[in-house]
């Protein structure tokens, strides 16, 4: 999509309103009925695709879906502290992480356990966090997936810099596939506000950076509709920064990933930054601790429903008669599975003996850190010398 | 300070005793607050209709309207840069910090604009702007919310820095905080949101001043000084303390700048013994002044170094891990052998 496409779409009435259905802009290639449709721009990004890759999307849709479900019963069980909850999100989720290519770096928030699930992470990562056994706990460059990042906005520019150095060692724009490399970055509707999300997309134009800003636009940053952060719809900022913005329907996975698919093949050629505003829904609390009655009708939930990522994908399968009833069983059998080994996974977690606290903090040697685990074991074992 | 509120002695009126959470006195204070003063105005994430995520505001959007409390879009520079602008029009703008870890977007507003213009100005500006953070651990949370920022602050003139431990404090130093004409970063300690209080709720005026500390507890043989959340731990040391027969006064500092140190030092004085409590690093944070204060006033009524009994120099561990980390009766405790030891 070039740039002019972008100049000529302009603002939808009710673009940012929670009940819009996202606008003539929204790139959409399978309607929340789960028809085909298509489109001249995006078609030959999934035209490849088999039937057994649309089997594999429905399977890592149903699992996420079902960590997500775990995420949220283990909290009431006492065994997480917290759950931020991705349901709704999942075709957004594994539409865009299926796009990437596995030397792509991602950067994502707290919320994108399914992209994580889709780059080959453990599962139980998601979950340590949220455990309190960790507060992070993985190398990012195992499947070069960041560790999350709770305070709104600042991995966009940690994004940012990552694919500025991607440019300096040389690696966009060669036509080699295993070389051209592109990053994404992960962020919210509320994210938008923030002033390093804006600095972010002042750096990335300004160095030409490989980077595509994937923002999940859930219509909600807790309990603030994103009116309150937006007049335009989120995808026209990027105008305004120099560089291409698209919205693409967040609850369809075709579209999600063919749109991806485009833009980071457009970073990697050095035609980076673009934005993706992925128009979707928070379908849950915020988290586990938020209360979404206090601030939104479950009208607007109940129509949300209507355009159910997964159910969409279902459909589309069963009638092009590319998946039936024993696929669908057999996944959900495996889902079972998943979910029982994530629950075990999870109540085994250890946590760490308090002296570790201080062994990471420095990558070199530092008094303090000796000196204060020495007090803390001199300290415990004072206890146990009175027992 | 102006002079709608009182500071003075209590009045004759009749006691109204209540018994309240600290969370619901720090509404019930904005409450008060706003309605005697048109230009009190609340400002902060999600504290409109959902009435913040600790509840801290809750109805207030529906009974002053929008414009008096109003929800910010997801910028924290934003809350403070723009409240510093409605104060120079006039305005007592009260800042939400969602949670202690993310103050720091708006850390370049609070400490190169908020803290200076009054000087700058040669005092023709004032800056009335209350920024109310939850602070500290306890509470199971991941990263970011269980932080105690308190030093940054405190170290930074032209900010005046508190924090209440209890419900009726809580009730009156938000009123106090506001009613204040310079900036006053207002720490407020979660994990007692819930912990009840009662007090007389039709008083007229504050006990205390905001910058006075409070002896809670005398006793003759060692001093602990704290505030905010650890303050509630104290007094259980205290109490333990004393069936094992040693007598601990109990001073809740509640003002972290100024910092009320002669009510510190007047008890050093009687129990040659001090130790600081606060879940804050103790590498430069509060103890470390006090200590040096301490230490330069009060050398010779010294019967041991000061003790410091504070979280560690590591970034904030994960929840499980918390308790370890954190001041509690048996750390505190060992903190008063250490002193009465030495
Ligand atoms: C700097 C900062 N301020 C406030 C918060 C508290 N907070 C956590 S999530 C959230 C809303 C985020 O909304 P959005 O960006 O739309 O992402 P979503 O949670 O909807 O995925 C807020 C305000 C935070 N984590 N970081
Ligand atoms: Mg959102």
């Amino acid at each position: 999509m070039s740039d002019n496409d972008v100049v000529q779409q302009t603002a939808p009435a009710g673009a940012t309103t929670q009940n819009g259905d996202g606008g003539p802009d929204m790139i959409q290639l399978l309607t929340p009925e789960g028809e085909r449709r298509s489109h001249p721009d995006y078609d030959k990004y999934v035209v490849d695709l088999t039937p057994q890759d649309l089997r594999g999307f429905y399977r890592d849709l149903v699992l996420i879906r079902r960590l997500d479900a775990e995420g949220y019963a283990l909290q009431r069980q006492g065994e997480l502290g917290l759950w931020p909850s991705l349901l709704g999100q999942e075709a957004a989720q594994v539409g865009s992480g299926r796009a990437l290519r596995p030397h792509d770096f991602v950067f994502p928030t707290y919320r994108e356990h399914g992209v994580g699930f889709v780059r080959g992470m453990d599962p139980q990562s998601s979950l340590q966090l949220f455990r309190g056994v960790s507060q992070g706990g993985w190398d990012p460059t195992e499947h070069n997936f960041h560790l999350y990042t709770i305070v709104i906005g600042a991995q966009t520019l940690h994004a940012t810099g990552y694919a500025m150095g991607v440019k300096m060692d040389g690696n966009v724009g060669t036509g080699d596939p295993d070389r051209d490399t592109a990053v994404i970055c992960y962020f919210g509707d509320g994210a938008t506000s923030q002033g390093d999300v804006n600095e972010a997309f002042v750096y990335a134009a300004s160095f030409d950076a490989p980077v595509v800003f994937f923002c999940q636009n859930n219509q909600w940053a807790i309990s603030e509709p994103v009116s309150k952060q937006t007049r335009i719809p989120l995808y026209q900022r990027a105008r305004g920064f120099g560089f291409p913005g698209v919205r693409v329907d967040g609850n369809d996975i075709l579209a999600t990933y063919a749109v991806t698919k485009h833009c980071l093949d457009e970073a990697r050629n050095g035609n980076g930054p673009l934005l993706i505003e992925a128009y979707t829904y928070r379908m849950g609390a915020h988290t586990t601790a938020d209360d979404p009655t206090k601030y939104r009708v479950s009208a607007e939930v109940e129509q949300w429903k209507l355009r159910d990522p997964i159910l969409r994908l279902k459909t589309y399968l069963a009638h092009e008669g590319m998946a039936d009833e024993t696929f669908f069983q057999s996944v959900d059998e495996e889902a079972d599975q998943f979910a029982q080994e994530l629950r075990d996974g999870c109540i085994n977690m250890a946590t760490m003996p308090g002296e570790t606290m201080w062994d990471h903090v420095y990558a070199e040697d530092h008094p303090v850190m000796e000196a204060e685990r020495a007090a803390f074991l001199a300290y415990q074992a004072s206890f146990e010398g009175a027992n | 300070m102006s002079t709608t509120m009182s500071t003075a002695a209590a009045t004759n009126a009749p006691q109204h005793l209540e018994k309240v959470t600290l969370g619901r006195s720090i509404t019930n204070g904005l409450r008060k607050a706003m309605e005697r003063d048109p230009k009190v105005v609340l400002i902060g994430e999600d504290i409109g209709k959902l009435g913040g995520v600790f509840r801290i505001t809750e109805h207030l959007q529906k009974d002053f309207g929008e414009d008096r409390v109003i929800d910010s879009p997801l910028a924290e520079s934003g809350i403070v840069g723009t409240a510093v602008g409605m104060a120079l029009r006039g305005y007592r703008p009260v800042c939400e910090i969602q949670f202690d870890g993310f103050v720091y977007p708006a850390f370049d507003q609070i400490v190169c604009q908020v803290a200076k213009m009054h000087a700058r100005s040669l005092g023709a500006v004032k800056l009335p702007i209350v920024i109310r953070i939850p602070f500290g651990g306890g509470i199971g949370s991941p990263e970011h919310h269980s932080e105690s920022p308190e030093a940054y602050f405190a170290h930074t003139a032209g900010l005046r820095v508190v924090s209440c431990s209890n419900p009726e404090d809580a009730y009156w130093m938000i009123q106090q905080a506001i009613e204040c004409d310079d900036p006053v970063i207002f720490f407020e300690p979660k994990r007692r949101y819930h912990d009840r209080g009662e007090y007389d709720t039709s008083a007229a005026s504050a006990p205390r001043s905001l910058f006075e500390a409070n002896v809670l507890r005398e006793g003759t043989d060692v001093t602990l000084v704290g505030y905010g959340p650890v303050v509630k731990t104290m007094l259980e040391s205290a109490a333990a303390a004393e069936s094992e027969g040693t007598s601990i006064e109990v001073i809740d500092l509640r003002s972290l700048s100024p910092l009320p140190i002669d009510t510190v030092t007047a008890s050093v004085r009687k129990t040659g013994r001090l130790v600081v409590v606060h879940e804050a690093s103790n590498f430069l944070g509060m103890g470390a002044e006090i200590a040096a204060e301490v230490t330069e006033q009060c050398f010779y009524h010294l019967e041991a170094p000061v003790v410091r009994v504070g979280g560690a120099n590591i970034p904030y561990p994960p929840s499980r891990m918390e308790e370890d980390f954190l001041p509690d009766l048996d750390r505190i405790l060992d903190g008063v052998d250490r002193a009465l030891a030495f």
